[in-house]
């Protein structure tokens, strides 16, 4: 096993300064909440700014194909400030899931979904598990024939990366989105939609069969599971901060609340679980991008930051007393997210079910 | 000019090549050893070092291990190395330094810590242990409890509480103790496991020279904050593999005893396999942090984490072994000179890991630290600050 890197370079630090200052500017509590009932709930200007100006999008992306030839690092380093900031942006169904089922193939779409030119989804649903099997919903006959459900980012990509499945077995394709119904659904993540994707023969252009096709699939799903646990560690830090600083300047009983044990306690554990988690995170990111330890790099992030997520969101509503249950707090913006997010790419439950096959503690 | 991990390397050799380990005797061969500056390489020089980056002493140690030179055993002399050499590195006079350290890094000397008492733990300034002057000697009385290798010690660092009129942080004056001094009486101190990892320590007229006093006279307080921090330091130093520890033991017996699974029980083992991985990766990114020399404060969330997965994991071994489980090795008082947490069976590891959210900092006071000096939290109320020592209630 070569020796994991689990510090901040100092160009991560430079980049997430970058995409912290620039959330900061476009993306503020406000603006979020204001967006997510509005006709255009995806803030496409700034997708367009963090994909193409920052050059987010194409970080894990091969110069030989248009991208920076970063890696996994620095797009974790980028999800962890998009949790922060919960931007309505389709970083992880285009930058993320669609960029990663394409990495292998080496597709012509590579360098115009890494420029930021074009966006992108995969057409699974968000709650496929790595290491499921191949989707078989849509069929291959020439066209495409099939529904896939809660695709992420679905409602503003311009092309999806479709797996289908004809006599020939699996196959991976690519379909403009004019030849789909989108018909987005009431999610329950007000800043990251789902939408189910409907195709009636479409027009589908072969990328990858057969094993290639199975295997750009579950690494897509692999890279993004990885990866979510730098966004939901982004989410824990910003519960955390957010909750500090309301009980610092909150007072009851003529106290500030931050000065209460039990409270203090509380946050003092969620610091110790924001700990683990984000070196669980920074595991995966950095076994993603070195190619060691997928598997239980992955499985052990997902199985320990998602619920530790969910916890700091949830401590976030309840320490805000009742402002935590308004409309107007954004903390609920982010518990959407955290919860979400924990039936993304497998439960913690599913996650701990593969671990344990993978680390041999039989049943 | 900055001392490079290659220089250290070619000291080293040089220095084996003129002392062989293999024919030269131990303490000969230690002592050499820091008279050439290659003990810690960060201290200064004459002293055992060369001013060198701490982070160079990993490499030199390694070097030495690889040549099968005698290591100075700095399990059974840590509190020596970790706590008393920082200590009077920091706050001693010269004389004092060249007299203590050399005798403790080989471990001629070993050392213990006089700080906790029964009525102040946690609380630690709370201490009651007087030291009077008399002449040119103090006359110290009082007790302290928790001692490790107290009864092996030859010196004991000592806080004592020299000015009672006083609020509580400003009275105290640090001394080093002679613990073969007449007076200094060591009782084992059994525990919940029946054996006596620790002392009690009786301190009765003990007469201290005043040349054996650490720091000025009331600042005490400042001196033991130096030893505490260094305390901190030590704690989670050591880089574990995976299922390293605890977890390893109950991996093991998983995999070895199939008769003993249950499903429910499976699914506990995971979620502190998980656990486990992600506080090891912690401790592994907190050690690469401070060798890129920005420690991060992660130290006391990963004590307390690792306190309590510890004793998740011992009573989870214990509900697996089922009616095994029932048993005990044995209760008979035993004295280890260091805790053999994995050598005996799940009953004393069950036990003994209950003191883990209690020693070095309890779980609540660290969570007190957390939350006021990391997230900066509004501190507890005081009601002690500005009353004398001799006023406080107790």
């Amino acid at each position: 096993m070569s020796s994991p890197n689990l510090v901040y370079s100092d160009v991560e630090e430079d980049l997430r300064a970058s995409v912290r200052s620039l959330l900061a500017d476009r993306a503020g509590p406000a603006e979020v909440l204001g967006r997510t009932e509005t006709a255009d709930p995806y803030d496409r200007n700034l997708w367009h700014t963090l994909a193409a100006d920052l050059g987010a999008a194409g970080l894990m992306v091969p110069e030989a194909h248009g991208g920076h030839g970063a890696s996994a690092r620095e797009t974790a380093v980028v999800l962890e400030e998009l949790g922060r900031s919960v931007a309505p942006v389709p970083f992880l169904g285009s930058a993320v899931l669609a960029t990663s089922a394409l990495l292998g193939t080496g597709d012509e779409l590579l360098p115009r979904l890494a420029s930021g030119e074009l966006t992108g989804a995969l057409a699974v649903p968000l709650s496929t598990a790595p290491g499921s099997p191949f989707p078989a919903t849509v069929r291959a006959d020439g066209t495409l024939t099939g529904e896939v459900r809660t695709v992420a980012d679905a409602s503003v990509a311009e092309v999806f990366v479709v797996p289908a499945t004809s006599a020939d077995g699996p196959g991976l394709y690519a379909v403009d989105a004019a030849e789909t119904t989108v018909a987005e659904v009431v999610s329950l993540d007000l800043t990251r939609r789902i939408a189910d994707v409907t195709f009636s023969g479409a027009t589908a252009r072969p990328i990858v069969r057969g094993a290639a096709a199975e295997s750009a699939v579950d690494s897509a799903l692999t890279t993004a599971a990885g990866l979510l646990a730098s966004e939901q560690t982004g989410l824990t830090e910003w519960a955390l901060t957010e909750t500090v600083t309301y009980l610092k300047g909150r007072y009851q009983f003529g106290r500030p609340v931050g000065g209460f044990q039990s409270l203090k306690h509380r946050l003092a554990t969620l610091y110790t679980e924001l700990v683990g988690a984000r070196a669980a995170a920074r595991y995966a990111a950095d076994a993603l991008a070195g190619g060691y330890d997928v598997p239980i790099a992955v499985a052990v992030a997902q199985a320990r930051v998602s619920p530790i997520a969910v916890h700091a969101t949830e401590e976030a509503i309840q320490l805000h007393g009742g402002i935590g249950m308004t409309w107007e707090h954004p903390a609920h913006l982010y518990l959407k997210r955290a919860k979400s997010d924990e039936l993304a790419f497998g439960t913690p439950g599913r996650h701990r079910a593969r671990l344990a096959d993978l680390v041999e503690l039989p049943a | 000019m900055t001392v490079t991990a290659g220089d250290l390397r070619g000291q080293v050799a040089d220095f084996l090549a003129t002392h062989d380990p293999k024919t030269l005797p131990r303490l000969e061969f230690l002592r050499a050893r820091f008279d050439a500056g290659l003990a810690w390489v960060h201290f200064p020089g004459g002293l055992g070092g060369q001013d060198a980056p701490r982070a160079l002493q990993a490499a030199v140690d390694a070097a030495f291990a690889e040549a099968g030179a005698p290591d100075n055993d700095p399990r059974r002399i840590g509190i020596g190395l970790g706590m008393a050499a920082p200590t009077i590195l920091a706050f001693g006079t010269d004389e004092q330094r060249r007299r203590y350290l050399r005798p403790l890094w080989t471990g001629e000397e070993v050392w213990c810590q006089l700080f906790s008492e029964p009525g102040a733990g946690s609380d630690l300034a709370a201490l009651a242990t007087r030291a009077v002057r008399d002449g040119d000697d103090w006359v110290v009385t009082g007790q302290k409890v928790w001692t490790s290798s107290a009864h092996l010690a030859q010196w004991a660092i000592l806080v004592t509480r020299t000015d009672p009129d006083v609020p509580k942080h400003q009275g105290m004056t640090y001394f080093l103790c002679d613990m073969t001094a007449p007076g200094v009486e060591v009782r084992p101190l059994r525990q919940i496991t029946g054996e006596a990892e620790f002392n009690e320590v009786f301190l009765t007229e003990v007469r201290i020279p005043d040349t054996q006093r650490i720091g000025a006279v009331g600042e005490g307080w400042k001196v033991a904050q130096t030893t505490l921090m260094n305390e901190r330091v030590a704690i989670g130093g050591v880089a574990l593999p995976r299922e390293g520890g605890m977890l390893g033991v109950l991996t093991k017996t998983w995999r070895e005893r199939p008769e003993l699974r249950t499903p429910e029980l499976r699914d506990r083992l995971v979620r502190l396999w998980v656990e486990g991985e992600s506080l090891r990766l912690a401790g592994d990114r907190l050690r690469q942090q401070l060798t890129a020399g920005a420690p991060g404060p992660e130290g006391s969330a990963m004590k307390v984490a690792f306190a309590e997965l510890n004793q998740k994991l011992s009573g989870l071994e214990l509900e697996l072994l089922g009616e095994e489980g029932l048993r005990y090795d044995e209760w008979a008082m035993r004295r280890p000179e260091q805790v053999d947490f994995l050598g005996r069976e799940a009953g004393y590891r069950y036990l003994r890991a209950k003191g883990n959210s209690i020693e070095g900092g309890t779980s609540e006071v660290l969570r007190n630290i957390i939350s006021e000096r990391v997230l900066g939290l509004p501190s507890e109320p005081r009601v002690d600050k500005d009353v004398a020592w001799k006023d406080l209630p107790r």
